[in-house]
């Protein structure tokens, strides 16, 4: 997100050479090609008419059909509520988090990584046996009290199942800005007489407020381009759903598709950039010299935070608890739990149509290591040389963030269909290879943020000296330039293949053909039947223990800053 | 102005098994301008902060006048205090962050105002209230702090390291702005540092610190001239310290011998004993050179190699291999005067009354 805030670090002493400049096309042009054009095209259609002139009737028309006016409100409405009730419970937990110390803080630290690990897509389904109208929660209050609580209903699931999902996001996001703030800034107040809530309010409150707005902000964005929920829990009258409908159902020449993508990008493009900005302002805002110092928690206080613990550990867990019971369940319909147990569906989803886990491994390695090279690549650009045409490499390099799987998908289908991509004989939307790319483009951001922050930390001395010594330009780099930026690389990568797992939006949106479907695309197929929902859970463990595998190696080689990876 | 005396009783402060301050007694005088010097880990700062309230002792009482303020929460003690960083809140501009302590005691905004401004006119930066602290240059951001510390009029005032991060120039200039401020107010004044020279051109007091305990207390020249200890003498200051053995003593005059059929001659010499191992303090500036075979005008000379020069202009820095050891001295140059070169013999001579003699050279 700060990238552009450093680039000017290069130093002037440093020529550009042609090596550098073909680097730049290069990128420039597979960055121009895959992420830059779709939208374009899409943009292009929204506001051309048959004759390709200039025309707003088909942002009119969007304002004037009522279910469009709708959509566009329930995405700004919900996409508002999951963000305040996100606020409501991370907040005080970033609080107790960031400055107290007490048994059991890892426990929560964990709990509330946890709902980062299972796609929220899975989550909706996973709640509805709980929390749904014959779910566990309904079946016993009509029992004891006869009566229900339709709160996975339409736009209320939608909320519940986003906010329990997005969260940790603000939660990371406000944690960090806490610690961020210099001790001596809080105890200076005290000194001239200021304490408890005042203090908060006057001084802690508007130095961490930047940091949370920017987290807040970003996690706006995530939730009004989140396909999966809606669609799992039959909830229509959102952009996202839309957009995808209109094209899937009425087709690829439909305007009013293409028009609702564009809303959409424009919501998120304008939500990023206030993002950025304050992002900007909360870097200011931090000193980082001594952090704050974390007190002991005791007695009646620490008693009710783990009360707090207990409860939130519960909340997050229950997606994760009935998946895993649906995963084994034979018959679990009106009742509180399954009935009848099975390895059914784990036979199913490993030996007798194992493509949908081989084909994920697949796509979202090969998106990993592209990534990687990409992010490096650009990192490098920015970090290291003054080649002419960074400050756009950035910009195109950050758009994805902005860019919802949908529209980038509409792009795809709009541009590469109809003619033979050189290389592979077929137009690129009939191959897998589609996949690839678009998990490449809509992660890039990611990576090429993980490998600036490696590559910032490694100083341009530091590589003079090894050249000073006599290594040349290619051995300087692998032996002390790799070594150092080696884990960052690696995180990247880890942060691409993690969220590549559980992609859903592009992938039912490009998917040629059933056989070349991965894990999210199998899921999303299999729980549109009763009957398949059992196999879909078990794939949805699957993605589980894959994002949570990949998770932990990131902890691993990240150390303490792989929250870093889920701030954006 | 009305200032405090502080009283400090016994302060112990633990982390752990480890104690950062141990069995500290001060009496710190009100006007005074009181300086804690130690090097870095020596519990200075930690002292501090039990004063400032952010740390409790774990034994002990600190006094403001006779009122006891150990366990008493910062906010309530009215005691200023200016941070290492300055700790301006980027988030209000430099009108905000003066008033900041001032809307905590609920005064009146027409007085806020006036005693604002009177602060920043005191400090030199009237015109820039709307300011937010990153548009200030170092110097000027420190003297916000110091502003938004003395408008709120403490009984205390407690400086930690406030000059560290400003550069070498600006440093010497704002040690006498700090030195002219504190004595027009006449306001009590703890200062932190572990640069001896700042704390030898401002305090009234030195209080020298060295594993969490006070050596030694006293007015800087005596703490210069007289230190207690090898630690005191070393840390405060440069000298050369020559470990040797009382030969014998006369009325007013100790022997030592430092060995090699070397003698030393100091005056003053306490209630050693023949035989007591010692050390001997000398300073660097206390050494005259010359070249072998002038006339002697002190009875302790030593010869020596000069082993390396460093010509400073107005002194020039010397390492001398002199009694199987090597001697560092300052000489006072200006032009004309001679310059000894490496390798060149000379007459190390300093007087009696220069050396100070100190306990306990054994094992050393």
């Amino acid at each position: 997100m700060e990238l552009t805030t450093t680039v000017a670090i290069a130093s002037p002493r440093q020529r550009t050479d042609w090596w550098q400049g073909a680097i730049m096309v290069v990128l420039l042009t597979i960055l121009t090609a895959f992420i830059l054009n779709p939208v374009l095209r899409v943009l292009w259609i929204s506001v051309t008419d048959d004759q390709s002139n200039f025309t707003l009737i088909h942002f009119g028309n969007f304002f004037r059909r009522p279910l469009f006016r709708e959509s566009l409100w329930n995405t700004l409405w919900s996409g508002a509520l999951v963000v305040t009730f996100s606020t409501v419970l991370a907040l005080p937990l970033a609080y107790v988090l960031a400055r107290y110390e007490f048994r059991g803080k890892l426990l929560l630290q964990t709990a509330a990584t946890l709902p980062l690990v299972i796609p929220p897509f899975v989550g909706a389904v996973a709640l509805q046996l709980i929390l749904g109208r014959s779910g566990m929660m309904n079946l016993l209050l009509q029992e004891w009290f006869d009566i229900s609580i339709p709160i996975m209903e339409g736009l209320t699931g939608v909320v519940l199942v986003q906010t329990l999902h997005f969260f940790p996001f603000i939660l990371l996001n406000t944690v960090v800005s806490l610690s961020n703030i210099d001790a001596s800034l809080e105890e200076m107040a005290q000194n001239l007489g200021c304490h408890g809530l005042r203090l908060f309010r006057r001084v802690t409150l508007p130095l961490m407020l930047p940091g949370f707005i920017a987290g807040a902000l970003l996690t706006f964005i995530r939730a009004i381009d989140d396909l999966g929920t809606p669609l799992m829990l039959n909830e229509k009258n959102l952009l996202a759903p839309q957009a995808y409908l209109r094209i899937t159902t009425i087709g690829m020449d439909d305007v009013d598709g293409y028009v609702v993508c564009v809303v959409l990008v424009v919501l998120s493009m304008v939500t990023l950039l206030a993002a950025r900005k304050y992002l900007s302002l909360a870097e200011y805002a931090t000193v980082q010299r001594a952090a704050p110092v974390a007190r002991q928690l005791h007695g009646r206080n620490l008693a009710v935070v783990w009360l707090v613990i207990a409860v939130i550990l519960g909340i997050s867990l229950l997606p994760h608890i009935g998946i895993v019971l649906l995963s084994f369940a034979k018959v679990w319909s009106f009742s509180l739990l399954p009935t009848t147990y099975t390895l059914g569906h784990y036979e199913e989803i490993l030996f007798r149509v194992p493509h949908f886990i081989i084909n994920t491994l697949i796509y979202t390695l090969l998106a990993a290591a592209l990534d990687i090279v990409l992010g490096a690549a650009i990192a490098f650009l920015l970090l290291r040389t003054s080649v002419p045409g960074r400050n756009a490499l950035d910009a195109i390099a950050t758009m994805p963030l902005a860019i919802p799987g949908v529209v980038l998908a509409v792009g795809y289908l709009r541009v590469f269909h109809g003619w033979d991509f050189p290389g592979i004989g077929a137009p690129l939307t009939s191959s897998w290879l589609i996949l690839v790319v678009a998990y490449t483009m809509r992660r890039l951001p990611y990576t090429v943020r993980a490998c600036y922050a490696a590559l910032q930390q490694v100083h341009i001395t530091l590589e003079e000296s090894a050249q000073n010594l006599g290594a040349n330009r290619f051995r300087t780099f692998v032996k002390t330039t790799l070594p150092m930026i080696g884990g960052g690389l690696v995180a990247g990568g880890l942060i691409a293949f993690v969220t590549s797992c559980v992609e859903l939006a592009s992938t039912i949106m490009l998917v040629p053909r059933i056989e070349l479907g991965p894990i999210s695309y199998g899921i999303y197929l299999y729980m549109q039947s009763p009957l398949g929902r059992g196999a879909g859970a078990a794939l949805g463990v699957v993605a589980i223990l894959l994002v949570s595998f990949g998770t932990y190696l990131a902890h691993r080689v990240f150390g303490g800053r792989a929250g870093n990876a889920f701030r954006i | 102005m009305n200032t405090s005396r502080v009283t400090l009783e016994n302060i112990g402060k633990s982390y752990g098994e480890q104690w950062v301050v141990r069995a500290v007694n001060l009496q710190i005088q009100a006007g005074d301008f009181f300086t804690f010097l130690g090097p870095s880990g020596c519990g200075k700062t930690t002292l501090l902060r039990m004063i400032a309230g952010f740390a409790i002792p774990d034994e002990g009482s600190i006094r403001l006048d006779d009122r006891e303020v150990s366990r008493m929460p910062p906010w309530q003690r009215d005691i200023g205090m200016v941070f290492q960083n300055y700790a301006l809140w980027p988030h209000m501009t430099v009108f905000e962050n003066v008033a900041f302590g001032l809307r905590e005691r609920r005064i009146a905004r027409d007085e806020i105002n006036q005693r604002v401004n009177r602060a920043l006119e005191m400090v030199d930066l009237k015109g820039r209230e709307s300011r937010r602290p990153s548009q200030l240059s170092g110097g000027q951001q420190q003297r916000v702090a110091l502003a938004r510390t003395l408008v709120i009029q403490p009984k205390v005032l407690l400086l930690d390291e406030p000059l560290s991060n400003l550069d070498a120039k600006l440093r010497v200039e704002m040690r006498l702005e700090l030195l002219k401020l504190q004595r027009g107010l006449g306001l009590t004044t703890i200062y932190v540092t572990h640069d001896q020279e700042e704390a030898l051109a401002m305090s009234t007091k030195i209080a020298v610190m060295h594993q969490g305990r006070v050596v030694q207390v006293d007015q800087p020249r005596v703490i210069y001239e007289q230190p207690i200890d090898d630690f005191v003498a070393a840390f405060v200051g440069q000298a050369n310290l020559l470990a040797g053995r009382i030969d014998s003593r006369t009325e007013s005059r100790l022997a030592i011998d430092i060995g090699d059929g070397n003698f030393i001659e100091v005056s003053d010499g306490g209630t050693f004993r023949t035989g007591d191992a010692v050390w001997l303090s000398l300073r660097p500036e206390a050494i005259e050179l010359a070249l072998p075979g002038t006339e002697k005008t002190s009875v302790n000379n030593l010869h020596g190699i000069v082993a390396a020069a460093a010509y400073q202009g107005a002194f020039v820095e010397y390492e001398i291999a002199a009694a199987n050891r090597i001697v560092k001295a300052r000489v006072a140059h200006s032009k004309g005067k001679t310059l000894f070169q490496q390798g060149d013999e000379v007459m190390l001579t300093f007087a009696p009354d220069a050396v100070i003699c100190l306990a306990g050279s054994d094992g050393k």
